[in-house]
């Protein structure tokens, strides 16, 4: 079977006035289903412009990016929008949940989309909650929810749809250890239990020291991937 | 699709609720406009209404010829002040002008009526019973006065409505005796009440006699087979002009009148000045439901407006939503169901506060209204495109968002 994620000399150039930046030089790699990856490294290195092109929120200038055999090159912007609804789940540092929403109808939302009938997207928000241990909370909204929780939240909501790939960008950088633990925890869980593929994000070694790969970028490039 | 038509719906209806005061303030506009629409049409068509009925209530093709000024050895009376024209000048242009289908001689002067301890100063018409079709009178009690009465010069009136009442009260007048100048007059007939003519007076304030019982008996005494006025009923508007024109020369003609000579009568197109009353009541209503129209597109301005500023406070909001997977035309819906919901409920609070609005502008200034259906229906359709067009360009803004700056927004 090939890899979940094919990546070859993928360049990324942003224009600024004058200047380029060149925020990827250059990066080849590949991701086998059912891995969990962490990419680490310094802001600036990279790594955020390498996850928005993993997750179809930007197109690199050059180089080649397979998901599950999909190019994404000669895609228009809707069609990108339904590989994302289907093929991944995001998770943010940020959470970005919506505001005076209930958790569930949060959990929804990738559903909306994908236009699943009403009965069908409570069950399946149902189980995404209870797969993170939100049962009985379904109706809080995100403000009587804590950190952690409100994360869990979010975890929920990518997974809904049975995503191939979950993104998780710093997923625990606005919580504390002990709740980032707990995210941890899932995390884990998903990748071991589930078998779901998980590319994150962090700065944080102890937080790095759960996934089993770990990647280093450094001016937009890979200085390190050891398993 | 009707899954996510029901589902933006509901976001739409949340983010309006969220906000209520914003949503209600943005409405206003809408409901000012609508309302002022609604209002400003229902008080030009029932000021149209009235003149129509006006007009009707005149008769219908009616032209008056007025006695003129006439001038005896030397000087020159006003006009109206002595009577010129004569039943015979009447019976020729019956007679010889084909185009003329009644006319109706008539002398009138003011008089003290008298019913036993009542009385009442109103204007009395010597005319004859075709006075009563030209002008379209109809009957509520009793019978017209007929040829034969003023053949013989009988002593019998038909009382207008407003006379009626006074004199009378709850008493039928029919077979009643009421005293003109001291003449006593047997009350025949009871008019079906007019209203108010074009400019202002009370037009069921009158009482008819036969013509030559007043000439012999009222007011003719003095000038002897004279009469002050002849109304003419053309045949059909088309003719109108020319019958004008024929009187004209055919009076000239039998007062002798040089050429060079100013006429001595004068005749008058009343359909003619009523229908320019009707124009101009059409115009007013244009005009007013055209600026009311402005203040609608000024709401929706405010739309756009509001929803603009939705957008920009929203955006963190779109970047969640296109990340999870929403196309272009799902946030393009989103908001354009916010907007058109904005304006649908604007518009049925405007029709409501329309309505409302005209009936107490009604009630104090006792100005006629019309509502119309399909002006309120064409209000509230011009309100929910405005909600559409205005609301388009701040959902198109929000379906083209990047979804990666959308996200980092604060």
């Amino acid at each position: 079977m090939e890899p979940l994620i094919q990546i070859k000399d993928l360049v990324k150039i942003y224009p600024l006035g004058e200047m380029e930046v060149q925020a990827l030089r250059g990066v080849s790699l590949s991701i086998e289903r059912g891995e969990f990856v962490a990419i680490m490294g310094a802001s600036g290195s990279g790594k955020s412009t390498f996850m928005n092109i993993l997750g179809f929120l930007d197109r690199p200038t050059s180089g080649q990016y397979l998901l599950d055999g999909i190019n994404g090159e000669h895609l228009s912007r809707d069609e990108l929008a339904e590989i994302r609804n289907q093929k991944i789940g995001f998770i943010f540092q940020g959470f970005n949940l919506l505001a005076r929403t209930s958790a569930i109808e949060n959990v929804h939302l990738p559903l909306i989309y994908a236009h699943v009938l009403s009965r069908r997207r409570k069950e399946m928000a149902q189980k995404a909650l209870s797969a993170v241990g939100l049962e009985g909370r379904e109706d809080h909204h995100p403000s009587q929810l804590s950190g952690g929780e409100q994360q869990r939240v979010a975890i929920a909501r990518a997974l809904v749809n049975q995503p191939s790939i979950l993104l998780a960008d710093e997923p625990t950088g606005n919580l504390d250890s002990k709740t980032s633990a707990e995210i941890m925890a899932i995390f884990q869980n998903l990748n071991g239990e589930m078998g779901i593929t998980i590319v994150m994000i962090t700065h944080e070694q102890d937080i790095a020291a759960y996934a089993k790969r770990k990647i280093l970028f450094k001016d937009g490039k890979i200085v390190e991937d050891h398993v | 699709m009707m899954t996510t038509f029901l589902a933006s719906l509901r976001i739409a209806l949340r983010a309006l609720l969220v906000n209520k005061m914003r949503s209600v303030l943005t409405m206003l506009g809408i409901i000012i406009g609508v309302g002022a629409v609604i209002a400003m049409i229902a008080v030009g068509s029932g000021a149209k209404q009235r003149i129509a009925e006006q007009i009707e209530s005149m008769g219908a093709n009616i032209l008056i010829v007025l006695s003129g000024s006439s001038t005896s050895g030397g000087l020159r009376h006003g006009t109206g002040t002595v009577p010129t024209l004569t039943v015979d000048d009447a019976k020729a242009i019956l007679s010889e002008i084909p185009g003329v289908r009644h006319v109706a001689p008539q002398i009138s002067g003011v008089a003290q009526v008298v019913y036993g301890s009542q009385n009442w100063s109103t204007v009395i018409y010597g005319t004859t019973p075709e006075i009563l079709e030209v002008r379209e009178w109809r009957l509520n009690l009793g019978r017209p006065f007929t040829q034969p009465d003023v053949d013989g010069a009988t002593k019998v009136c038909v009382l207008g409505r407003t006379v009626a009442e006074n004199l009378f009260g709850g008493i039928d007048p029919i077979g009643q005796i009421v005293r003109i100048k001291k003449v006593p007059f047997t009350v025949v007939g009871v008019l079906a009440p007019k209203g108010q003519s074009s400019w202002g007076t009370d037009q069921d304030d009158i009482i008819f006699v036969p013509l030559t019982t007043a000439q012999k008996r009222l007011f003719g005494m003095q000038f002897p087979g004279m009469v002050r006025v002849i109304t003419v009923q053309a045949r059909e508007r088309e003719v109108m002009q020319t019958v004008e024109e024929q009187i004209t020369g055919l009076l000239r003609q039998r007062h002798r009148i040089q050429p060079g000579q100013d006429n001595d009568f004068s005749v008058r197109n009343l359909t003619e000045i009523a229908s320019s009353a009707e124009e101009s009541a059409r115009i007013m209503s244009l005009l007013l439901g055209t600026i009311a129209s402005i203040s609608l597109i000024v709401g929706g301005i405010g739309i756009m407006n509001i929803m603009l500023v939705s957008v920009t406070e929203r955006t963190r909001e779109i970047g969640i939503r296109i990340a999870v997977g929403a196309k272009g035309r799902d946030i393009l819906l989103q908001f354009l169901i916010e907007s058109l919901l904005l304006s649908l409920v604007g518009g049925m609070l405007g029709i409501g506060v329309g309505i409302g609005g005209t009936l107490i502008l009604s009630s104090f200034t006792e100005w006629p209204i019309l509502f119309s259906v399909q002006a309120i229906l064409l209000a509230f359709l011009f309100a929910a495109s405005v909600g559409v067009f205005f609301g388009f360009y701040p959902a198109r803004k929000a379906s083209l968002l990047n979804p990666i700056e959308a996200l980092r927004y604060e």
